[in-house]
């Protein structure tokens, strides 16, 4: 059996290839997944209902059902009704941000109504409308509020983008597959593909630690 | 002397729950009116509808000669001419001392930046906090949360100051300095409404001090008239059971 550092010299063109791949797929879908995310939380805290079942249903389907049926759905399903083509790359990226959207939206609206009413009441007071009062007092410690769910989702996101080898995609469970169909090594392979991630989602996790310290602003320093 | 504040007939129900039946009050400028009362009585609800924060089911307000009860009028820009202090301060959590009392003034476009900080800083050494200008809320005392509040809304020019139980969050030993600030601002010829509990400051610093008891005025006067001669048995209940 060679060792795991043997396998990774001679896996590197193939994982690597796939890594750039899994990440640059994730860091689309990511900042797609917030901006979707946003408005749909938006929709669903909206006074209008029409607007508030949109969001309903998108959270409901995207949910409610497996990524791996809706990458299936979006990849061969779509074109086939309406003849239009898709890449891999431009279909996984549907799937998705789709799903980040849908979940980063319930994070962030748990995030907004978990700044105390008190806050927007303050600047109501003042004579802010109600759009300037979401931009500039409640979003801004919403979103310190949503930081770890939402790193939780960035994580998931990152990993879920393995699911994208059944079409095709060629990120890194799908160089590895084509890897392990020359070289047998199975074990070394699949560890390796996980070693990657985890190198990943490490470097994620510190990442937003710093963040977190940088933003916070009930932290610095203590009462006077 | 100008009426501020006309309240007609100002009805407000939650539900099928009646909370105000029907308030008449109407504040002149200058004027400090007090209002005590048991708790559940309205008092908190009727303040919350002189700026709309409660939406009112029934009768007319006018502030400074808008209707606000009138569903075109620009609520926002009335707003901006009526301060507000809670009972729980509502300080601006993730902003700094100054930059609560700049928000406002700089975001509505009212004052430049540089206006704006010049202000925040005149108005914390008015209320005795220059030194906390960078400090963030959390690093501040109940008390001191409720002076940067008040400056807050002072930094809006308000012609009105609606202030609702300021010092009922406090621990006692800091409920001077809020009420200290607040004589002050009564002194310069602020237009003030005060729902409160201390009916020390009532007595010594409002023109007229309201009665409110089950979503009606039961009885108002001067302080004397009301702390010393109430004509009404419901005030003579409330006193005697807070004196």
């Amino acid at each position: 059996m060679s060792s795991l550092f043997t396998i990774f010299q001679a896996s590197l063109p193939y994982l690597m290839d796939g890594f750039q791949i899994t990440i640059q797929i994730w860091a689309i879908s990511i900042v797609l997944g917030v901006a979707l995310g946003l408005v749909t939380c938006l929709l669903k805290l909206s006074p209008f209902r029409p607007l508030r079942a949109v969001a309903w249903v998108y959270i409901w389907i995207i949910r409610g059902t497996p990524m791996l049926v809706q990458a299936m759905v979006v990849y061969f399903g779509v074109p086939q009704v309406t003849g239009l083509r898709l890449t891999p790359f431009t279909a996984g990226v549907i799937t998705l941000s789709l799903n980040a959207g849908a979940y980063l939206s319930e994070i962030f609206r748990s995030g907004i109504q978990a700044v105390p009413k008190g806050q927007s009441e303050a600047a109501r007071s003042l004579g802010l409308g109600a759009g300037r009062t979401m931009v500039k007092i409640v979003l801004p410690q919403a979103f310190k509020i949503a930081i770890p769910p939402m790193v939780n989702q960035f994580i998931i996101t990152l990993k879920d983008t393995s699911i994208l080898t059944v079409i095709a995609l060629p990120e890194i469970m799908n160089e590895a597959q084509q890897y392990v169909m020359i070289r047998w090594e199975y074990f070394q392979t699949y560890v390796l593909v996980g070693l990657y991630f985890l190198a990943a989602t490490s470097l994620l996790m510190v990442l937003a630690n710093y963040v977190e310290k940088k933003i916070s602003y009930d932290r610095k320093g203590n009462r006077s | 002397m100008t009426e501020k504040v006309i309240v007609h007939d100002l009805k407000k129900n939650f539900h099928h729950l009646e909370v105000l039946k029907g308030i008449d009050l109407t504040v002149h400028e200058g004027e400090v009116v007090c209002i005590i009362g048991p708790s559940g009585g309205g008092k908190s609800t009727f303040l919350r509808c002189i700026n709309r924060l409660e939406e009112p089911t029934g009768g007319e307000i006018t502030v400074d000669g808008y209707t606000i009860t009138d569903p075109k009028v620009n609520i926002n820009k009335v707003r901006q001419n009526i301060g507000m202090v809670f009972q729980s301060f509502n300080l601006f959590a993730h902003l700094t001392v100054k930059k609560n009392i700049m928000l406002a003034p700089v975001d509505l476009k009212l004052m430049s930046k540089e206006e704006a900080e010049q202000k925040a800083l005149e108005l914390l050494r008015r209320v005795g906090l220059e030194e906390k200008a960078d400090a963030y809320p959390h690093q501040l005392s109940g008390g001191q949360q409720q002076r940067v509040a008040i400056a807050r809304a002072l930094a809006m020019n308000p012609d009105v100051m609606l202030f609702d139980e300021p010092t009922s969050a406090l621990d006692p030993e800091m409920v001077g300095e809020v009420l200290n600030v607040m004589k002050e601002l009564a002194e310069g010829g602020m237009t003030m409404i005060v729902v409160t509990h201390e009916m020390g400051f009532a007595r010594d610093a409002a023109d007229r001090v309201i009665l409110m008891a089950d979503g009606v005025i039961a009885e108002e006067g001067t302080p004397e008239q009301i702390f010393e001669h109430p004509q009404v048995k419901r005030t003579q209940d409330f006193l005697s059971a807070v004196l």
